[in-house]
């Protein structure tokens, strides 16, 4: 009877997470190539953003990775608060960075589409703004982790953190959109991409949202296996010297 | 608990207890603004209720790491665990005792700095509600972060780090309150969600706080 909590075991989740990496790392790169690919060179210009449309192929899949990762990363640390499985929080340690990186990649792509498009790189547009509140979210788990030596206690105060930064992080992004009403006359700038996506570019799309979702959980994987190679280094260690 | 909050406001109101630090640095920074953004009074007006807001935010923030360092360093944290009072009621008292020092004060020091930034006068009322209503908020979040870096040397950064964002949905409402009171707008919304935000950090996070504490007194 195999139960998804046989791979909280670390032994158990190193050798299956072993067999798997390859496949992930593998399908992630293809997928990524022929999405690109497709999207950069075989998908016409729109008519009235000319070629800058095609940066949706980085910047929506990273947009939708930054939103998951966090996501993902609450999934891990309830997992830990409530089964103490280490492997979750190591994991949820693990994808705190590529979510940032994520963040970081939508934002930036986004900066360049704005440039020629809406004549400015940054405007305190809701989702923008959120993009960015979310950003200094991640940073802050990543720091707190990075602070706290013990790693049972860091472990316990970045999942409370994520909690906690979750409600925060949605209250945010509600009360951004508050913000804005109040100041401009409703968001005329932000487009609703997904909707106004015609079918030509809506495969290669597709396929770049499938090779960034491989490669986030190929990045997890790797960096997951890495910490516990880093802890049990660690254990090695100190039974070395107690010895 | 009155004993631990009369306690923790003696600590406070002594020598090198920070309470007047706060108001201070509130002070400094209404100040710093016109020097740095020229001192048209048109533009001082329209910017002071999110100047007065930021500043009463900054203010709050530089007496956060006190809140429980200095019980963590000489181990009156582990006696607080261990009373008879729950640490969920420790960590509201402390939230309490950090309002009393820098909230309050702030809130009323408020309006004499509305005065320096050319606040109109349909603002003060507002601007002082908001703060009054506001403020709690900012406690209680703080603890919450102070309770998390507790164990941490040399946190006073961090802290800030994880409690800046923290406050934005506070200081998204609060601000709003007290631009659309001075401009003489409708303000009902954003009074009620920030009243809303404060109550409910005020109802769960303490004992989110309390359950921090354990994390690193274990």
């Amino acid at each position: 009877m195999a139960s998804i909590w046989e791979y909280a075991n670390p032994v158990k989740f190193m050798r299956l997470s072993g067999q798997v990496l390859p496949w992930v790392s593998g399908g992630a790169a293809v997928a990524l190539v022929i999405g690109l690919f497709w999207g950069f060179f075989l998908t016409p210009d729109d008519f009235r953003q000319g070629s800058t449309v095609k940066i949706i192929y980085l910047h929506v899949p990273a947009a939708l990775m930054a939103i998951n990762a966090w996501f993902m990363m609450l999934v891990a640390s309830l997992i830990w608060l409530i089964r103490r499985h280490h492997v979750s929080a190591l994991a949820a340690k693990a994808a705190a960075p590529v979510g940032a990186v994520m963040t970081l990649i939508a934002l930036i792509t986004g900066a360049f589409w704005g440039q020629p498009m809406w004549g400015t790189w940054w405007a305190w547009d809701p989702r923008l703004t959120s993009f960015l509140i979310l950003f200094l979210f991640y940073l802050g788990y990543i720091a707190l982790w990075a602070a706290i030596e013990d790693a049972d206690t860091a472990a316990d105060l970045t999942s409370v953190l994520c909690l906690v930064g979750s409600v925060f992080a949605v209250l945010s992004r509600y009360a951004v959109n508050f913000w804005n009403q109040g100041l401009h006359q409703g968001a005329s700038l932000s487009l609703d991409k997904e909707e106004n996506v015609a079918n030509v570019f809506y495969l290669p799309l597709l396929v770049c949202i499938g090779g960034f979702i491989l490669l986030f959980l190929a990045l997890v994987l790797l960096r997951t296996r890495t910490e516990i190679r880093q802890r049990r280094t660690r254990a090695l260690i100190r039974r070395e010297n107690m010895a | 608990m009155i004993a631990l909050l009369l306690r923790d406001l003696k600590l406070a109101m002594r020598a090198g207890g920070g309470f007047g630090l706060g108001l201070s640095f509130f002070l400094i920074v209404s100040v710093l603004v016109p020097f740095g953004v020229g001192p048209e009074n048109a533009l001082l007006a329209r910017i002071a209720p999110g100047i007065l807001w930021i500043g009463a935010l900054l203010a709050c923030l530089l007496s956060l790491d006190r809140i429980f360092a200095l019980d963590w360093e000489d181990g009156s944290l582990d006696l607080l665990a261990c009373a008879p009072l729950p640490l969920e009621a420790v960590a509201a008292i402390k939230a309490l005792g950090h309002w009393i020092t820098t909230g309050l004060p702030l809130t009323l020091a408020a309006p004499i700095l509305g005065l320096l930034l050319q606040l109109p006068a349909s603002g003060y009322l507002w601007l002082v509600l908001s703060l009054l209503i506001g403020t709690p908020a900012l406690s209680v979040i703080g603890t919450f972060g102070a309770a998390l870096t507790v164990g941490i040397k040399r946190g006073g950064l961090l802290l800030s780090l994880l409690v800046l964002p923290l406050y934005v949905p506070t200081l998204i409402f609060g601000a709003e309150v007290a631009r659309r009171g001075a401009e003489g707008l409708s303000l009902g919304a954003p009074l009620l969600l920030l009243a809303g935000i404060s109550l409910g950090v005020l109802a769960v996070l303490p004992f989110v706080s309390a359950l921090v504490l354990r994390m690193n007194l274990r």
